[in-house]
């Protein structure tokens, strides 16, 4: 046998798994829905909660023409996507004036485990009242969540990066910003990547939680109002909404990981 | 006027437990284009030296004059620094990673680059300007910081053991390399090692240095003969070998002195 006949084969054989890899995804998925169909039908878990998929299909037809869906939908989207930019930004920007001052990060070091053991979602009544029940202290919520920690991971990963090509830099002349441009930052990119993955699960926490608090749009107050109304459809399709937006922003980070560190090791 | 001179250079680290004195009394002087090399036992204080002389930080007593005048103050930039590993940006190309002092420097970009690309040539890696480094093998990488290093035009070339981590082959084609490539270029060089015969191969004179503390224990002058050879050439010159053996017996009895 030749070298090519092998290759054929590894790759024949690559592709075989991928293929049942794929299958056995896609079984369980039809699994799961068939088997919740059919509780649902036959009784053997109380339709009231549990609902069904049928009858969440049917409700999110009707909200899909009636136009309210798309309204509640945007408008979380919205928020959670500046919360979790505008958290990630912020982060980053702290941990990078952090590491611009030593003796600032140094000061402050006390102050960041504090406000990181602190549950942020109890600021909630806090922000609302102080920036009003709507879009600007939910997204506050959205941001809150997720910027000290990022402030921490990403801080940690600029002062790891190797001290041998910042002094690379510094036989340069190179000031400060040179270095932080050319080296830290870029050498910390696959940090603050997996940070973002960490952000997009945060984010929707602290929108979903915002929105509970305030309770006059979004997914979030569709989830209150289902609940104060026993209405479990509406509860699970927003629950199911939610599941397919906050996998797409995941996917979305992993693309733009794709794009940003393909240069490296 | 001496191009590089070290006056009474003493320097300790510090650290809240314990103060090290690395270094003792150091004075040497080095003329425009020579090439000396650093040669001693691991902790001797060799890159404590070639930092200073970098002006990375300033010793804890005494000066160090390039062209008179002290390399702390100088606003310039005069020196080319090359350490054990070529530390490359992974992020960038080659041509990005030669180009990147004269980035610093605010160059014109279309002269930076033919710049980079001129010294590709010379160090014999031709056309990989659009490469990472992760495509490029060790001795290739280290090639590629060698021109980045020659990329600023530095006054004077310190490299910090830089063939140590390459295998014996490529080591012996580097020296060759960049002992030619330093001469075509008239770059003076200070060399830090622990190879005897890579000291005695490249340079013009040779340092031996003591430890604890980092002090200078004996100097040798290599002969006018070596000089003239390429290092590859040297290591098969009749005085090469006698040389090795005059550094190797002084290097012996360092030790003894230790542990007696
Ligand atoms: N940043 C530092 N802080 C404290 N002590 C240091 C520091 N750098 C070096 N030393 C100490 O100073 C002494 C000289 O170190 P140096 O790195 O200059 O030696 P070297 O000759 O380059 O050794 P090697 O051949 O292993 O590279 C050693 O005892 C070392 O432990
Ligand atoms: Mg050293």
């Amino acid at each position: 046998m030749n070298i090519h006949t092998l290759h054929n084969q590894y790759k024949a054989a690559l592709v075989k798994e991928k293929r049942l890899v794929r299958f056995y995804q896609l079984l369980i998925f039809i699994a799961f829905f068939s088997g919740w169909e059919i509780a649902s039908r036959f009784k053997w878990i109380d339709q009231l909660i549990f609902s069904s998929p049928s009858k969440i299909w049917s409700l999110f037809l009707t909200k899909i023409s009636d136009g309210t869906l798309v309204n509640h939908l945007s408008i979380t989207l919205a928020e959670t996507v500046l919360g979790f930019i505008i958290g990630t930004l912020l982060g980053t920007l702290l941990a990078a004036i952090l590491w611009w001052s030593p003796f600032l990060s140094r000061v402050l070091d006390p102050y960041l485990v504090i406000l990181n053991a602190m549950p942020k979602v109890a600021l909630g009544p806090i922000l609302i009242v102080a920036l009003g029940p709507g879009f600007t202290s939910i997204i506050t919520m959205g941001a809150i969540i997720s910027v000290i920690i990022t402030t921490i991971v990403v801080y940690t990963a600029f002062k790891g990066v190797d001290p041998n090509y910042l002094l690379v830099l510094q036989t340069f002349g190179a000031n400060r910003f040179q270095t932080f441009k050319e080296a830290v930052l870029p050498a910390s990119f696959p940090t603050i990547i997996s940070t973002l993955k960490v952000n997009v699960g945060l984010s929707w926490v602290g929108v979903i939680v915002g929105e509970f608090l305030v309770s006059s749009k979004g997914l979030g107050y569709l989830i209150t109002y289902g609940f104060q109304v026993f209405n479990f459809n509406l509860v699970l399709l927003s629950l199911m909404i939610i599941a397919v937006c906050a996998t797409v922003m995941y996917q979305l980070v992993e693309l733009l990981e794709k794009a940003l560190i393909k240069n490296d090791r | 006027m001496n191009f590089l001179t070290i006056n009474h250079v003493d320097h300790t680290y510090f650290s809240k437990q314990t103060a090290t004195p690395a270094l003792q009394n150091i004075n040497l002087s080095i003329e425009k284009g020579e090439f000396i090399s650093f040669l001693g036992p691991s902790g001797c204080g060799k890159t404590t030296l070639l930092s200073i002389i970098a002006g990375l930080f300033p010793p804890t007593a005494g000066t160090v004059l390039l062209e008179g005048q002290p390399v702390l103050s100088r606003d310039e930039l005069s020196i080319g620094y090359m350490l054990q590993q070529d530390y490359l940006f992974p992020w960038k190309t080659i041509g990005q990673n030669i180009t990147l002092g004269l980035k610093l420097l605010k160059h014109d970009k279309e002269a930076s680059l033919s710049t980079a690309m001129k010294l590709l040539q010379d160090v014999g890696l031709p056309g990989v300007e659009h490469q990472y480094p992760r495509e490029l093998s060790g001795g290739m990488r280290q090639r590629a910081a060698l021109a980045r290093t020659l990329a600023v035009d530095p006054k004077i070339l310190l490299l910090d053991e830089p063939f140590s981590a390459l295998d014996y082959q490529t080591k012996l084609k580097l020296e060759d390399l960049v002992s030619e490539t330093l001469k075509a270029y008239g770059k003076t060089a200070v060399l830090v090692t622990h190879d005897i015969g890579e000291s005695i191969a490249m340079s013009d004179r040779i340092y031996l240095f003591a430890a604890h503390p980092g002090r200078i224990h004996k100097v040798f002058e290599v002969p006018n003969e070596l000089r003239l050879l390429t290092p590859f050439q040297a290591r098969n010159h009749p005085s090469y070998s006698s040389l090795f053996q005059t550094i190797w017996k002084e290097l012996e009895s360092l030790e003894h002195s230790y542990t007696a």
